[in-house]
């Protein structure tokens, strides 16, 4: 492989990682506080997407300026979903929890399917098929924004759970739960919250993938299963750590894809999982001692 | 021994146990093709959930990657059949090998490294996809082109129990006696030492080790039953469908499919997964059943895509159970109707 | 209290099975039955990830019934099944369906649940018209009772050099060297593998450079295209899926990958929603696929009927091969005189249709119950259309060779 090449896999990998990393923010977050793993990820990723797609043919709207919209129409989807259902079943075991969102996971899929059709769909914008070429490299245009945002979006969470009183009762009730409710916080609220805030990002994130990928009903499975991939890699719970993790297997599927078989690029992201979680569980930037 | 294995049923309980049976046993008698059809997956499914079930309801490990174990079983079978000639009996001693060796193995990483709770089903996904994507290139299984067990004019219409060749009633009977043997397999383990351990590890891990329990030892035990159970499943499977093919075999879908039956059901109990899956099943195909005459009858238009209805059902149908009756169906169903004799009231729906 | 309890051990046991058993008395076809009318099940994806396909196959059933009852063929009338995109699922709809008595089953689009219904069909002796499904162990099973009337991956491979060879005499210029790029799926690979092992006996002006696999669930597939780029081959060989396609051909654009030419020997990059999605980027690829010769007779009868029925959609594969399979039930109906389906096999195994819609002289099965006759079309996406190139016998248009470069189009 020569340099150029090299090169161009390199970015290109990382780009597609940041994208990765980006779709499993939400994932992260509400794991990260809520300890709740999110079965129906990828299906609110889709909503989010359709949600983008119907702005955009309705009115126009360019997905990522329909990112407000959707965030805020998913925050309060997030916030009613853990307030009145996932609530309930926090004090039963894990896979009765992983039963619910997965029921949930399938009636939101089919609800997409009554309403969108199984049809792929997509926005067609102007600079969609663009890339800019420096040199011998090139690069993807959407992609770019797509990383960008990425970039910002963790940025922007971090420093809300850092800066903002809210964001740091919600640390306080991830850190110490009986600690929190002793000091008066109230934790059903600021879960709700929190799933509300993990919601909208995955909203956020689902008008920046619209603009790389076709939405259909049934891409929701396999984003769910991706976004657990990248956030165990990274580390459950970690902003960066998402980011890491989706850059991680970005790299590792484009080189894999260049240098073996791209059909066998995705076992080298299940290995690395394997690996990660046989030899460092908590992830490359978990806390230790769950 | 049978005071052993049933002394927890009333009369009734046991009555109930013995008119199902007897109704499986005369069902091929006047059923339609398509009754025994499903019947036969919902004995498949109640198979693989009591198999499921023991691993997650007996020793609260949650698999999610089921589907590896049920696949090693059928490609090893159907490969040794298909390529060698060789009967299903030798594709069960060599498949249900490989799966609980590979059960072990799975088991021995995660327990050392102490994995448990969602990460080991993570983990338990990672290796059915790993191995999904490592058989979609395995060229001598063939690959993704599909790997197809031969059938004649003449195996189709007979009953050879031997080389699992015959009617469909013949696979009939055979997935109700794995089924019913399951049942009593689980009846039997969870009244020997090993349930009575498992069920201490699963309720209190710290406690049982501080009485002198071996946990990885009788974890891995959980694992290895439920993988060889698993990968019998998948010998039948083969030999019922005849045609398998990677992205089928082991997919996540597969894998979900085993859970469901058991968690609707009731998780832990040993009736409950056979139960989920005469419950699910006929759910479905009312649920079909309705759409279609709903449409039939222009309630709903012929051109709404409706394809999704069902599904949407279903989804909130299983919410429902899981908000309403946590336990499962089961338990409510035996204490309701007086299966299960009072002092078990505890471990009621056993 | 002895009552009660023995009134309810009885509902217990009767739960699980009284389901089922309500199913068995449930089914209902839709619409009247009638001695006359010759029964079909119709068994499609029509939910699961296949959805779109299995639904756009039925648009050329509801094409065939009108266009069949004009033709003066007996009538027909639909059983519909949804396989749920599931082989299982696809073996349980057809025993559902020949309860329901139906006479003849046709389907399943898919290789795998294709092969789950036909064995059904074998064990009832129930033919099978099969629409669309091109796995060659389908016919290779000794199956008495099915019949295809769509060609083998190998034969689509056959047929793509030899109409390749066509285009490029009749364009002046060929590739020296071609790159594979395929979904590693049943029909991707089967058919890949066929084309490998036909080239050195095809005597074609290229070579293959390298042959790529990708995972068809893969949600991105720039790396794919990175890899096809950097063997700098003339020509790039796609056999993909639809939703891959539109992804392989916006990465092209993206990649700014410029071959002679965009070539294909699967779904995706002729149909409709490709099409509209990629726009003037879509345009001069060459896709050699099972089509509808537009200048037969039948064909232009099923195309009117079909713009009438669906003013805003393309006519393609799924519907014209769906149309003809149900003209092969009607056909063998019609000379057996009865619904006997012992009567309707053997009618089928005498089956010789010339007045069809597909390429090729017409239907014809050999002793497997495979039409070896049928032919594959070049047909060029052009301003959102799909004519035919090749052979030319069906042509409609020139073909346009080499491709234009992407920021070359209109």
């Amino acid at each position: 492989m020569d340099t150029v090449t090299l090169l161009n896999v390199l970015v290109a990998g990382l780009l597609t990682g940041c994208v990765y990393g980006l779709s499993a923010l939400g994932l992260s977050v509400i794991f990260g506080v809520i300890r709740i793993v999110n079965f129906a990820h990828g299906e609110i990723l889709v909503v989010g997407m359709f949600m983008a797609l119907v702005l955009f043919r309705w009115i126009g709207l360019d997905p990522l300026l329909s990112i407000p919209v959707v965030a805020a129409v998913l925050f309060a989807f997030g916030y009613l979903l853990q307030a009145s259902v996932i609530q309930r079943v926090a004090h039963l075991p894990e896979h009765m929890q992983f039963l619910l969102l997965a029921a949930i996971a399938i009636a939101m899929v089919s609800g997409c399917l009554i309403v969108f059709g199984p049809d792929a769909q997509n926005v067609q914008l102007d600079y969609a098929l663009d890339s800019f070429a420096v040199g011998g490299l090139i690069i993807d245009k959407t992609r770019a924004y797509a990383a960008v945002a990425a970039v910002a979006l963790a940025a922007a969470l971090l420093a809300f759970f850092r800066f903002s009183g809210t964001g740091r009762a919600i640390r306080a009730c991830a850190d110490n739960y009986l600690g929190a409710q002793v000091v008066g916080l109230n934790v059903s609220r600021l879960y709700a919250f929190t799933f509300g805030i993990g919601s909208a990002c995955i909203g956020a994130a689902g008008c920046i993938i619209l603009l790389l990928v076709d939405v259909h009903p049934y891409l929701a499975p396999g984003y769910t299963l991706l976004a657990f991939v990248v956030v165990i890699i990274g580390g459950m719970g970690s902003l960066f750590g998402a980011l890491l993790g989706g850059i991680l297997i970005g790299v590792a599927e484009a080189l894999a894809a260049e240098m073996i078989q791209p059909s066998l690029k995705s076992a080298f992201s299940f290995a690395l999982l394997i690996l990660v979680l046989l030899f460092r569980p908590q992830g490359l930037l978990g806390k230790a001692g769950r | 021994m049978i005071d052993r294995l049933f002394g927890d049923l009333t009369r009734a309980g046991l009555a109930a146990l013995a008119a199902f049976v007897l109704l499986l046993l005369v069902l091929p008698g006047f059923a339609t093709g398509y009754i025994l059809s499903v019947t036969t997956i919902i004995l498949y499914l109640a198979f693989v959930g009591q198999a499921w079930n023991l691993m997650l309801g007996f020793a609260g490990l949650l698999s999610i990657g089921h589907a590896l174990f049920m696949g090693i079983g059928a490609y090893a079978s159907a490969y040794l059949f298909a390529r060698h000639g060789l009967p299903p009996i030798v594709g069960l001693i060599v498949g249900g090998g490989l799966a609980v060796a590979v059960g072990a193995a799975i088991s021995a990483l995660a327990f050392r490294f102490a994995i448990g709770g969602v990460y080991f089903a993570l983990l338990t996904i990672a290796f059915a996809e790993f191995t999904r994507i490592m058989v979609d290139h395995a060229r001598f299984l063939g690959g993704t082109e599909g790997l197809f067990l031969p059938v004649s004019a003449e195996s189709r219409q007979g009953f050879d129990l031997f080389h699992l060749r015959g009617r469909p009633e013949m696979f009939y009977y055979v997935i109700m006696l794995l089924c019913l043997g399951a049942h009593a397999l689980c009846r039997w383990l969870l009244t020997s030492r090993a349930g009575y351990y498992w069920r201490a590890v699963r309720d209190n891990p710290q406690a049982a080790e501080a009485l002198g329990v071996n946990i990885f030892r009788y974890r891995m035990y959980a694992v290895m039953v439920s993988s060889g159970m698993a990968a019998t499943a998948g010998v039948f499977y083969a030999f019922f469908y005849n045609n398998l093919f990677p992205e089928q075999i082991f997919s996540v879908e597969r894998s979900i499919e085993m859970t469901l039956a058991p968690i609707v059901g009731g998780v832990g109990t040993l009736f409950g997964p056979i139960f989920g899956a005469f419950v699910l099943t006929p759910l479905g195909e009312v649920l079909t059943w309705a759409i279609e005459w709903l449409q039939h009858e222009e309630i709903i238009g012929k051109q709404v895509k409706v394809d999704g209805v069902k599904l949407l059902f279903w989804g909130i149908a299983v919410a429902a159970i899981v908000l309403l009756q946590p336990r499962g169906l089961w338990p409510w169903a035996c204490k309701r109707l007086g299966l299960i004799r009072a002092p078990e009231d505890r471990e009621e729906g056993r | 209290m002895e009552r009660l309890s023995s009134r309810t051990s009885r509902r217990s046991v009767l739960a699980g099975g009284a389901a089922a058993i309500a199913t068995s008395i449930a089914p209902f076809s839709i619409g009247r039955a009638q001695a006359s009318k010759l029964k079909v099940g119709v068994l499609l994806p029509r939910s699961g990830p296949q959805a779109q396909i299995g639904i756009d196959c039925q648009r050329g059933a509801d094409v065939a019934i009108n266009v069949l009852k004009a033709k003066g063929f007996p009538e027909l009338e639909f059983v519909l099944g949804d396989t749920e995109t599931n082989p299982q699922i696809a073996r349980a709809q057809a025993e559902k369906l020949i309860d329901q008595g139906i006479h003849v089953l046709t389907g399943c689009f898919d290789s795998g649940q294709t092969l789950a219904a036909a064995q059904v069909c074998e064990q009832k002796g129930i033919p099978l018209v099969v629409n669309i499904a091109a796995v060659p162990s389908l016919t290779d099973q000794g199956y008495k009772t099915v019949f295809r009337n769509f060609p083998t991956g190998p034969m689509i491979a056959t047929d793509a050099f030899q109409l390749q060879k066509e285009l490029y005499t009749a364009a002046g210029k060929a590739p020296k060297t071609v790159v594979m790029i395929h979904a590693n799926d049943t029909f991707g690979a089967s058919q890949a593998d066929a084309a490998f092992g036909l080239l050195p006996k095809m005597d074609m002006p290229y070579t293959f450079v390298e042959r790529i696999s990708y995972d068809p669930t893969a949600r991105d597939l720039s790396a794919e295209i990175r890899k096809g780029k950097g063997t700098n081959a003339d020509a790039v060989w796609f056999i993909s899926r639809l939703n891959d396609a539109m992804a392989l051909c916006r990465e092209m654009v993206k990649q700014r990958w410029e071959p002679m030419g965009i070539l294909s020997s699967g779904p995706g990059w002729y149909e409709g929603q490709f099409l509209q999605n990629l726009g003037k980027h879509g345009d001069d690829v060459v896709s050699f696929i099972p089509w509808y010769d537009p200048n037969k007779a039948m064909s232009k009868a099923m195309t009117a009927e079909f713009t009438k029925q669906f003013p805003n959609l393309q006519l393609n594969t799924n519907h014209a091969h769906t149309f003809e399979a149900l003209l092969i039930a009607s056909d063998a109906y019609k000379r057996a005189g009865a619904t006997d389906p012992a009567k309707l096999i053997e009618a089928l195994q005498k089956t010789d249709i010339k007045d069809n819609v597909t390429v090729g002289p017409g239907v014809k099965f050999n002793e497997k119950g495979q039409n070896t006759a049928t032919r594959c079309s070049a047909i060029q996406n052009r301003g959102g259309k799909t004519p035919t190139i090749f052979p030319a016998a069906a042509a409609e248009v020139k073909p346009t060779w080499p491709m234009r470069g992407w920021d070359k189009r209109a």
